[in-house]
């Protein structure tokens, strides 16, 4: 069996963001690794192809200045190749246009059985493009899996919902949105980091995928963002170093709020 | 883009309205002439969608037991095509919402506008404003193509509010054929049992992140849950850990809460945990760094260990 993952290169989200001040775009300019959210798709895609006894795994990304740190993280867990779509005329694109790249992209890696995805990215979280590249490829898709089961053709999901989960079971291919948390994403051993700085990445431009120009970055978009504002802060609260005692002052604003 | 017609996408549990679609339809009557709702759950919602303002219920024929992305958003799409659709389709951020968004911005080719708090009008047109960073800073985003407006709005963004409305008049869209986008059959459902007052509602919550320190400790929050008769809730970190199910999640993947009063223990307050709690009209934080984000929206901040305040709090209440 083989299963694509669409994996994204997010810069570190431990360091804070910050808007540009003249573009009023994201800041992009630190190093990139590996979204954790697609750690859990990539490690459940590895798993399926065990579980079936044969296949590999194609990781399926898009990513500015040909970056691949956060391919070889997931190369190196064990996905056996990657396309890489990186091109200048991609800065800008929104989710839409990030999915007609992937689902091209999806495409020219060759026949997949299944698509595996995150539910959203930790930096964008629009939290779309896995229906998005499922309407573009006329698949069937199924979202928030917490636990996926392949039985020859069909595929059997645990899919969350609002008041617990659905048990869902579609025809193969389809596309399925992975919940963070849902496997453990397994360390790359000192042998898979080695290994994976000789795998293949299939590094191409749109044009390569018979994308247009037009058709992303922020022409493409449709949308456009009007107004960059600060919004309304708290008012400073009153932060107190514990001495021990601390909880009495909890406890005395709760009487004050009537909660207790 | 002119607004004179908007779409909610109406969802519903056992007959059930979710607030949300209320909240939904109080926003839309203050943008649009025409409101009216597209729904998969049937003809029985029309009086409560009517009592808050919808003129029309849009029934989808043929859900049952079916994941409602293709067929509610191939449903709108036709309309679309055939001239009758919406100039605004309004979505809440849910599971089978994002999935209606998403399927909906290909078949119309339009882009979703998403993580949306709050719908304006410029230039005669709506526009979305999103919180960035932890909602320190808010954009405001507009389409720029005349094609149907699809907004993603994030839970308890508007307070819902009866019309006085009548009931909907209830019509039937057609679906058109999905092929295989169509086929997911949903064969079972499960029902977490949970006791005590839903993370989505109650007065009181109180959180726990990674500070706790380990699993077993998670205890002490259900704990103190329990005394203030409070939902218990966790960021991003535990869950995806494995330390509380996944219902528990507050922040933006998570739940949207606007408690009474927020309590976050452990928690150091990353943006995706601060856009889900920081609505909460009262926050009280503990955790041991002085620098921690969540500082930033706390009324009443302390700066120690959890495993030292929090026994001694549950302590005191338990006194009372």
């Amino acid at each position: 069996m083989n299963v694509v993952v669409c994996v994204k290169q997010i810069p570190d989200p431990a360091d804070p963001g910050a808007l540009d001040p003249t573009t009023k775009t994201l800041k992009r300019d630190g190093k990139l690794i590996l979204d954790e959210s697609d750690s859990y798709g990539v490690e459940m895609a590895l798993q399926l192809v065990d579980a079936a006894g044969g296949g590999e795994v194609t990781l399926v990304s898009m990513a500015p200045n040909s970056e691949v740190s956060g391919l070889r993280t997931a190369l190196a867990m064990g996905a056996a190749k990657a396309v890489l779509v990186s091109d200048d005329a991609l800065a800008g694109t929104d989710a839409l246009g990030t999915a007609k790249v992937l689902a091209k992209a999806i495409e020219r890696a060759g026949s997949a059985d299944l698509i595996l995805t995150a539910t959203e990215s930790s930096d964008g979280y629009t939290g779309t493009v896995p229906e998005q590249i499922a309407e573009l490829l006329s698949l069937p898709s199924v979202t928030f899996a917490k636990e996926i089961t392949v039985d020859g053709s069909s595929v059997k999901v645990q899919r969350q919902t609002e008041a617990g989960f659905d048990e869902v079971e579609s025809p193969l291919p389809a596309v399925i949105s992975v919940t963070a948390g849902v496997v453990e994403p397994r360390y790359p051993s000192f042998k898979g980091i080695m290994a994976a700085k000789s795998k293949p990445v299939d590094e191409v431009k749109i044009a390569d995928l018979g994308i247009d120009a037009g058709a992303v970055g922020w022409a493409g978009g449709g949308q456009e963002i009007v107004e960059v504002a600060e919004a309304e802060a708290r008012e400073a609260g009153t932060i107190i170093e514990d001495d021990g005692e601390s909880f009495g002052k909890i406890v005395e604003f709760l009487d004050e709020l009537k909660v207790i | 883009m002119t607004v004179s017609k908007i779409w909610v996408f109406g969802e519903a549990a056992d007959g059930t309205v979710s607030n949300t679609t209320l909240e939904l339809l109080a926003k839309a009557r203050t943008l649009a002439d025409t409101v009216e709702v597209v729904t998969a759950a049937g003809a029985d919602i029309a009086g409560t969608v009517g009592a808050h303002g919808a003129t029309k219920l849009l029934t989808v024929p043929g859900t049952e037991g079916k994941l409602l992305g293709a067929p509610v958003a191939g449903a709108i799409a036709a309309a679309i095509a055939a001239g009758s659709g919406p100039d605004a389709v309004l979505i809440a951020t849910s599971y089978d919402g994002r999935d209606v968004a998403g399927r909906l911005s290909v078949k119309a080719d339009a882009p979703v506008i998403t993580n949306v708090v709050d719908i304006v009008e410029r230039d005669g047109a709506l526009a979305g404003v999103e919180p960035v960073f932890g909602g320190s800073t808010e954009v405001v985003t507009k389409f720029t193509t005349d094609k149907v407006g699809i907004f993603l709005v994030r839970p308890k963004s508007f307070a819902a509010e009866e019309s006085g409305g009548g009931a909907a008049a209830v019509e039937e869209l057609a679906v058109p054929d999905l092929g295989a986008t169509g086929a997911p059959t949903i064969t079972n459902r499960f029902v977490e049992e949970k006791t005590g007052p839903s993370l989505d509602e109650a007065a009181v919550v109180v959180a726990g992140g990674r500070g706790l320190g380990e699993k077993d400790n998670f205890q002490m929050v259900e704990d103190l849950a329990k005394l203030l008769a409070a939902a218990p809730g966790a960021s991003r970190a535990i869950v995806d850990a494995g330390w509380v199910p996944y219902s528990y999640q507050v922040g933006q993947t998570g739940k949207v809460v606007k408690p009474t009063v927020y309590i976050a223990a452990g928690i150091s307050g990353a943006t995706q945990h601060l856009v889900g709690m920081k609505g909460s009209k009262n926050i009280i934080a503990i955790n041991k760094d002085p620098e921690a984000p969540i500082f930033s929206v706390a009324d009443l901040g302390i700066v120690g260990d959890v495993h030292k305040v929090l026994p001694k709090l549950i302590e005191a209440l338990q006194g009372r």
